[in-house]
């Protein structure tokens, strides 16, 4: 059986792709950043994973306002990346695992949660830029990817509570995949930010560091949260949190938290980095 | 036909893309979405009144593009994913665009940016 080795949130700000291919690694601005980086390399040199979940949103490379999916999965054998408008530069292709996609998809339909099913889909920074961050020096991805899509484009977007559900069934669906594999979750984006109208630039790191506490043992009063209480208090792009939380219910009711960093800002976000492990 | 009050609707300074914004701004966020091509980027930077009425713009969006105003593009149902790209055209930040909506300059607004992050909690 598929060996479930833990989960990582992470940033996918398109900035941090840009500093990534420049090495500024040790730059005063990103150092902070990228330091919080290095226990995640190492967890992921020990625990080696094949194939990352990865639950990301898309900006406008392949999904746009014609037909907009709450939820989305890629079930290909690679997903490119490409020009996304404004300077970033085209990554290899991501490499995927369908086998496992499909039973993921099985999984969740037979459970009730109906995801749109991709055969073809092109993949913007917010999947690439993490993998972009925890793997610099890699010359091809050094592992395979499932994406995970939802929307937090466009209002409505799926409530937290949703989210962890969905996460839950996603957890039991490769602990159940028949093969001897090892997978990690990843809840991209976030944390507080806010891009647009007069109050752009809002940040706010109380609300980011209780969250990142109430992560460990406290998920209830994160699923309690609607996407109101999101936008008012970590900002309209903020919402992107809710990924996070499709990632902690992969990794069921009790975790160990491993590594945390927090920094900020990141161009205009709050950044954390999270290494938790389901504890047995 | 009525639009639903909603309890986002009083955040202040924030403009929350839903079906009202997204129906409003549809032809303004097509045009920008074109612009993951360099050749429609170039088009546009060429003849910006002629590429954005290919869309079926309002003189409204038109003239927001043209001024590259950002505030009046949200107000037109902007979304800023895809205006980001169209700021991408011009060579422009999602901080350049985030000090004009601010009313502020580009260096105000980074420092205000790091003011937060130095904030005790």
């Amino acid at each position: 059986m598929a060996n479930l080795i833990g989960g990582i949130t992470s940033s996918h700000i398109p900035a941090v792709g840009i500093a990534t291919s420049k090495g500024l690694f040790d730059d005063p601005y990103w150092k902070p950043f990228f330091d919080g980086y290095v226990p995640v390399r190492a967890w992921m040199e020990e625990k080696k994973p094949d194939v990352v979940v990865l639950v990301y949103n898309d900006h406008g490379l392949n999904f746009f306002l014609d037909q907009m999916p709450t939820f989305a999965i890629g079930a290909a054998r690679a997903y490119d990346n490409a020009d996304e408008g404004w300077g970033l530069k085209t990554m290899p292709p991501v490499p995927g695992d369908p086998e496992l996609s499909w039973h993921i998809i099985e999984t969740l339909v037979k459970n009730e949660f109906d995801p749109t099913i991709c055969q073809e889909m092109k993949v913007d920074h917010g999947l690439v830029v993490p993998l972009q961050v925890i793997w610099p020096d890699a010359d091809d991805w050094p592992v395979k990817v499932v994406p995970v899509a939802v929307n937090t484009v466009q209002h409505p977007v799926p409530s937290a509570k949703r989210c962890y559900d969905m996460g839950k069934v996603i957890g039991d669906a490769i602990r159940s995949y028949d093969e001897d594999i090892n997978v990690a979750v990843f809840g991209t984006g976030g944390m507080s930010h806010q891009l647009q109208g007069q109050r752009a630039g809002f940040i706010n790191k109380r609300f980011d560091l209780d969250f990142m506490d109430k992560m460990i043992d406290r998920v209830g009063e994160l699923t309690r949260l609607s996407t109101t209480d999101f936008i008012r208090d970590s900002g309209s792009e903020g919402v992107e949190l809710i990924m996070w939380l499709v990632m902690r219910g992969a990794m069921g009711d009790k975790v160990t938290l491993k590594h945390a960093n927090y920094h900020a800002p990141i161009s205009n976000t709050g950044a954390g980095v999270m290494v938790l492990e389901p504890t047995e | 036909m009525a639009w639903t009050k909603k309890d986002y609707d009083d955040i202040p300074g924030t403009f929350v893309f839903d079906g009202r914004r997204s129906l409003m701004g549809w032809p303004l966020n097509k045009m920008c979405m074109s612009l993951n091509d360099e050749e429609n980027r170039e088009a546009l930077r060429q003849d910006v009144e002629g590429y954005c009425k290919r869309f079926d713009m309002s003189d409204e969006q038109i003239q927001a593009v043209k001024d590259l105003d950002a505030l009046a593009m949200m107000r037109l149902g902007g979304n800023i994913y895809y205006m980001a790209k169209l700021a991408g055209a011009y060579g422009l930040s999602v901080q350049d665009v985030g000090a004009q909506m601010r009313g502020v300059t580009v260096e105000q607004f980074k420092e205000m940016l790091l003011e937060q992050g130095r904030e005790e909690v």
